[in-house]
């Protein structure tokens, strides 16, 4: 049985992830190119003759002279440079029909690299109906490259494509000479082999109108925003619960079954429930990618980050770092997983950097704690609630800070070169449910396997410290006091008593560590409460036993602290570097501590 | 005069696209992406905060430029 290595070539917003999807179903492997942060797709399927054929989706281009690491990586294995990648025995470059005009330049840049090559016209249904009318043969004659036409979101619409990949190879393209100008060639075929109506498509130019319009535009993009949170928050909750109540269920089932003792308390108290810990967020995760993805396959993210771009670059970013940002609202790690539409390594890096100083969701039980137990109900200025004011002011607090944090490290950065948008428009899309499909699975795989495995391990690392040692017998006074994490909260006591933490809240910070809503539950058990209603138990305890600048200490604690393994984890994973780890947690602890030290005495010193 | 300072819906067509810097990986980029002398462009639409990006129109394709980078476009308009 013979094989056949070909990669999909083409520019950005040219159909090729469908392209790939539509000839390689769901025989996909993701993984990333070796060194590098760049996605790396491969699929395989079996032609009509029995051939294997091996296709390597490669990350969209608009020129071999790469402005980006995707470009580059491009480029390399175009070229047979890439470490560790064998050169393609064939290109199948990607061109959408209706965008010829952009793409052919490309195109020819391709067939100067000594690769056979098949050019695929992509969309030409969409073409049709503009009008567009492409003569195939000429096309073919002046290349001197067979050219096959595709519907990459039609079933069966790659059919053409799939028969010439299982035929003969085609020639190597004849080389065009050194220098010459591409353009003018792009603009002689067009002229020779196409013709088209002078305009874009109507509907575009119509919803451009109204979606980009200064006052309207930002109208609909606030209703978006807000229909994909609501739907977040509440879409996902009765899954969460679900999800929650399983695993509670599995860990009573697991513990009847185990005999009492270490290994019983390491399965249900450390596997399940730090798994479980996890696998609660995979719904809020997966509808905020639906969101995502669907907005992505329409067209419409990059005009929220043309809306957009303006306010972000005062900040340091880009309008590409409003998606990412956003949905680190629900939570950072898929926030910090959205980054990767972020082409510039440098904007990418300050994104993902500010990405946890949003609220997410796991902070709202401590905010709503604390909250309750010392800000009064009481109406401000006969409109508002206090409490909500002082909730909304840390939501605040953190975009206040995560804007300042961006502004410095636009100061800090070595390489002060422009940074550029060069941000293309598509056409409006329908998106296509396989491709949704695929994305969304890709995306929930990524999470449970790769985050979920780092995250257990920690989980099962903290669920040792606050276990061991274990108390002897007759030990008055709770068992993690006695253990490693016990003694460490005492320690820390020493480093945290300038902002106001007393031991309890040290020793709850540890288990904190793997998910910051776990701190209240091991607030909790310091405080020698269990069972349901922990919340409401608990606040008047600590209402009655904490000063208010402890209270607002812990808050502002909360508002910058990385209490969370798992975006720590998400970020090692995306930036492959340990330094980046370093840096965001290390900057992170260091507000968090400043922030609480100047909240307890300034606090302190107006005598609340 | 400059794409940076083009009204919106002229027709305009391009003259030359500047380097700034030496090399100037945007103008390359500009030039690879179409931006080329004697291409017919015209704004499409201007950003809500200071008309920063903007979205021009070139061939069958609209990017969204920033003004700096549409400040190394020159162009003539039609009229």
């Amino acid at each position: 049985m013979d094989t056949l290595r070909v990669a999909l070539v083409g520019n950005p917003n040219c159909g090729k992830t469908a392209l790939f999807n539509q000839l390689t179903g769901s025989r996909q492997k993701v993984a990333n190119y070796a060194g590098v942060t760049v996605e790396r797709k491969e699929g395989r399927f079996v032609a009509g003759s029995g051939r294997l054929v091996q296709v390597l989706d490669l990350p969209g281009a608009y020129s071999l002279a790469a402005t980006s690491p995707d470009e580059a990586v491009t480029r390399d294995v175009c070229m047979g440079r890439f470490e560790g990648e064998a050169r393609p025995d064939l290109l199948v470059c990607v061109a959408d029909a209706t965008n010829l005009r952009l793409h052919l330049r490309f195109v020819l840049e391709l067939q100067q690299l000594g690769l056979p090559m098949v050019l695929t016209l992509n969309m030409v249904d969409a073409a049709r109906r503009r009008g567009i009318v492409i003569d195939r043969e000429r096309l073919q004659q002046m290349l001197g490259v067979p050219v096959v036409e595709t519907v990459a979101v039609r079933r069966g619409g790659a059919r053409e494509l799939v028969e010439r990949l299982d035929g003969v190879l085609p020639p190597v393209p004849v080389a065009l000479q050194d220098g010459s100008d591409l353009h003018a060639r792009v603009v002689r075929l067009l002229s020779d082999c196409v013709s088209m109506p002078r305009r874009i498509a109507r509907f575009d130019a119509a919803a451009d109108r109204v979606l980009l319009h200064p006052v309207w535009g930002l109208a609909i993009l606030s209703v978006v925003m807000f229909l994909m949170f609501q739907a977040v928050f509440s879409w996902a909750e009765p899954l969460m619960d679900g999800i929650e109540a399983a695993m509670a269920g599995l860990g009573v089932a697991v513990g009847q079954w185990l005999p009492d003792g270490l290994l019983r308390s390491l399965v249900v108290d450390g596997v399940i429930a730090g798994a479980g810990g996890v696998l609660v967020f995979l719904p809020q995760i997966l509808i905020l990618f639906l969101f995502i993805l669907t907005l992505e396959e329409s067209g419409y993210l990059p005009r929220a980050a043309f809306l957009l771009d303006r306010l972000m670059v005062g900040a340091g970013l880009t309008g590409r770092a409003f998606i990412p940002l956003l949905s680190s609202f629900a939570c950072a790690i898929p926030g910090i997983m959205a980054t990767r539409s972020i082409q510039d390594p440098r904007e990418r890096l300050a994104t993902i950097m500010v990405a946890p100083l949003m609220t997410c969701s796991a902070r709202l039980p401590v905010y709503a704690l604390l909250i309750g137990a010392f800000i009064p109900q009481r109406s401000v200025g006969g409109l508002f609630n206090l409490q909500g004011l002082v909730m909304f002011g840390l939501y605040a607090l953190g975009i206040v800070s995560a804007a300042l944090v961006a502004y410095v490290m636009k100061y800090f950065k070595r390489d002060h070169t422009e940074q550029s948008l060069l941000m293309e428009l598509p056409s409006y899309r329908l998106p296509h449910l396989r491709d949704l499909a695929i994305g969304l699975w890709e995306r929930g795989s990524i999470f449970v396997r790769r985050v979920g495995t780092i995250i257990l391990a920690l989980t099962v690392l903290l669920w040792f410290l606050s276990s061991f040692p274990a108390p002897p017998d007759g030990h008055l006074g709770d068992a993690i006091d006695y253990s490693f994490a016990g003694r460490i909260g005492h320690w820390l006591e020493f480093v945290f008593a300038p902002v106001g933490f007393n031991w309890q809240i040290c020793v709850a910070l540890i288990p904190g560590l793997a998910a910051r809503e776990v701190a209240v539950a091991s607030l909790a058990t310091v405080y020698a409460l269990s069972g349901d209603g922990v919340e409401t138990a608990l606040a008047p305890i600590i209402a009655a036993q904490w000063t208010l600048p402890t209270a607002l200490s812990l808050l502002a604690w909360y508002v910058y602290a990385p209490q969370c393994m798992s975006t720590l984890a998400v970020i090692r994973r995306e930036t492959n570097s340990w330094k980046t780890v370093g840096l965001a947690a290390g900057y992170l602890f260091g507000l968090a501590y400043l922030a609480s030290f100047v909240t307890y005495q300034l606090a302190r010193g107006l005598g609340l | 005069m400059r794409l940076s300072d083009l009204s919106r819906d002229v027709p305009a067509v391009i003259v030359t696209v500047d380097d700034v810097t030496r090399p100037d990986p945007i103008s390359g980029r500009l030039r690879d992406l179409g931006f080329v002398a004697g291409e017919a462009v015209r704004v499409v639409a201007n950003g809500p905060f200071g008309g920063d990006p903007m979205l021009i129109q070139i061939g069958f394709t609209q990017f969204a430029l920033r003004r700096a980078e549409a400040a190394r476009v020159q162009v003539e308009c039609d009229a």
